[in-house]
């Protein structure tokens, strides 16, 4: 007998997997080939004659540039529907998802719509990446480890 | 006294009401799906600059296409019940404007059609009324920005995720004239079985469906097999599945005459919809073109229309709040 | 052989992204947010630094090389100023990608417009 209390577990029973060995495979693919990417971008600045730190930042901003730009011409969304976190959890996805915010919210205007909404989804990781390395910091001058 | 009420929520007209005139007005994937449409835009802007707008541009085609079909004047229209997904139901709002016939907004999520003839009926049949119109109305692009992502932000939509219809269904209801006609309304409950996944919404309104259609059968003393097409307004085919279920496990068979405007719109292997359509034009579209065109030509003469919604808001999710369900039915007859 | 560690490496993080996502529900953002926590805690730890040291590419472009980015800033920033730098190291060295991704957000988002889908 199906109630109001068995009924989720029930719907769960019901509800259609995701095909998860064929995203696995697909998001293993397409992050690793972003990355071959991200390398080959880095040894180019390399070559250019960029020191270790400044080609990985030039690096982050390329990638950012080439999110943006897929993100634009409105095909990383269609990549993204294949490659899952492939797509997300490189720095591209950082960059798609604050170009796509910035688009949609242009309608409302460049102020309060584009410029202030652009952060909605990417917002989080600033706040929480500035935020734990400050922590991070104190830790270090807490404990004395900072030299 | 109530001389109209059946049992605890069903109503009996005692005039049946006409629906005299119907259209939708549809964007070009639910075009290329398996349903005939009475208009379908190459281009979901419909020639406007925002989603919006191209929202109450759908609208505003789909009411004139079905005055226009009904054979009725503008002055004749005396009152607009009209509903969308946008916050504050602008869509709908900024359609009727320009027109002269009183305005009633109604939010109802995607069971919004099925709310509007019930009212539209309700009003005709009070005699308040001769002629009604009940509109509603989604945009895939106006849906997706203000209940889940930006349209080019690159996710994975999961198995369950309905996709939103861009459609507009117009119904034309009068006292009398020639076509199908309302008969019976069933207004439901709200019903919640505490699904809170916003991209299972099938499963969170499946139990609403199963309420509202359990009491319309105990109220008017039928059976499924009264009746020649059972609809749900968009369950999906998550939750299609689980009102089968709901009812077999109480030893009810819907048979063969049970289908969802959602499984119905889109040919989900080819058009990669996952569980099916949803929004307030899903079940409008389906049921002012491919339901009512077919019981004019006599392929059905009997049929239940249950819209479903699932009333939840982006805030309520993110508030962790479970996915409140409801369903309106009317029944038509021809 | 860089090109292959890249993508290896790279491509197991995205693996461990997308196990995060059919198996916990756990919505993007959210994941974003635990790589780049995840990113500073390993660096903090002194595991982050060997691996982009042998995967290159692999280890810093998926969000928790921006994690390694910050934390490595703020590490070198504090043993030269203290409690200061605690405060400017990691923005300092997270700059490029901060800055770009405000700058080319704008301007693709300028000159594009959202498709219908």
């Amino acid at each position: 007998m199906i109630n109001q209390q068995n009924y989720k577990a029930f719907a769960d029973t019901r509800a259609p997997k995701s095909p998860m060995v064929r995203n696995l495979i697909c998001a293993f693919l397409i992050g690793g080939a972003i990355c071959t990417v991200g390398q080959l971008i880095l040894n180019l600045w390399k070559l250019a004659g960029l020191q270790d730190t400044d080609a990985a930042g030039a690096t982050s901003a390329s990638m950012i540039f080439l999110g943006a730009l897929f993100t634009g011409l409105g095909l990383y969304d269609k990549l993204a529907k294949y490659a899952g976190a492939g797509t997300l959890v490189p720095i591209t996805g950082f960059s798609n998802a604050i170009v796509s915010a910035a688009l949609e919210y242009k309608s409302e205007g460049y102020v309060m719509g584009m410029s202030a909404k652009m952060f909605t989804i990417a917002g989080p990781v600033l706040v929480f990446g500035i935020s734990f390395s400050v922590v991070y910091g104190l830790i270090l001058i807490l404990f004395g480890l900072g030299g | 006294m109530a001389v109209k009420k059946l049992g605890n929520q069903s109503f009996l007209l005692s005039n049946p009401v006409t629906l005299a005139g119907f259209a939708s007005v549809v964007g070009k994937k639910e075009g290329e799906g398996p349903l005939e449409f009475d208009y379908v835009s190459s281009d979901d802007t419909f020639g406007e600059k925002s989603w919006e707008k191209a929202e109450s541009r759908m609208q505003r085609d789909a009411l004139d296409r079905a005055l226009a079909k009904a054979g009725c004047a503008e002055p004749e229209l005396e009152l607009i019940f009209a509903g969308d997904l946008i916050n504050q139901c602008i869509a709908s709002a900024f359609a009727v404007r320009g027109r002269n016939a009183p305005f009633l907004g109604l939010y109802g999520a995607c069971s919004t059609m099925a709310e509007g003839l019930s009212l539209a009926s309700l009003a005709i049949d009070g005699g308040f009324v001769d002629c009604a119109a009940a509109v509603s109305s989604s945009h895939f692009c106006s849906a997706e920005r203000q209940y889940r992502f930006p349209l080019e932000y690159g996710g994975q939509r999961t198995p369950t995720a309905q996709w939103t219809v861009t459609g507009a269904g117009a119904a034309i209801l009068k006292a009398c004239g020639d076509g199908p006609r309302i008969t019976k309304v069933c207004l439901g409950k709200i019903v919640d079985f505490g699904i809170n996944d916003a991209n299972n919404m099938g499963a969170a309104m499946a139990p609403a469906a199963h309420d509202t259609l359990k009491a319309f059968f105990a109220d008017t003393d039928t059976k499924p097999a009264d009746y020649d097409l059972i609809l749900t307004g968009d369950l999906g085919n998550v939750g299609k599945q689980l009102l089968v279920d709901l009812f077999a496990d109480e030893g009810t068979d819907l048979g063969a005459r049970y289908d969802d405007c959602g499984s119905m719109i889109y040919d989900g292997a080819r058009q990669d919809t996952h569980a099916g359509g949803s929004g307030c034009g899903c079940g409008s579209v389906v049921l002012c073109c491919h339901v009512l065109g077919g019981m004019r030509k006599r392929r059905w003469r009997r049929v239940l229309f249950a819209g479903t919604g699932a009333l939840m808001s982006p805030v309520s999710t993110q508030q962790g709040e479970s996915i409140p369900g409801i369903c309106h039915l009317v029944c038509i007859e021809y | 052989m860089d090109y292959v560690k890249a993508f290896l490496v790279g491509g197991v993080l995205c693996v461990i992204g997308q196990l995060l996502i059919d198996r916990t529900k756990l919505t993007p953002a959210r994941i974003l947010v635990s790589y780049v926590i995840g990113g500073i805690v390993l660096s903090g730890l002194g595991l982050y630094k060997p691996l982009a040291e042998w995967a290159g590419a692999g280890a810093t472009i998926p969000l928790t090389g921006f994690g390694h980015t910050l934390a490595t800033g703020v590490r070198e920033a504090v043993a030269e100023k203290g409690l200061l730098g605690a405060f400017t190291g990691g923005v300092k060295a997270a700059a490029a990608g901060i800055t770009a991704s405000v700058i080319f957000g704008y301007l693709f988002a300028l000159v594009c417009k959202p498709k219908a889908k």
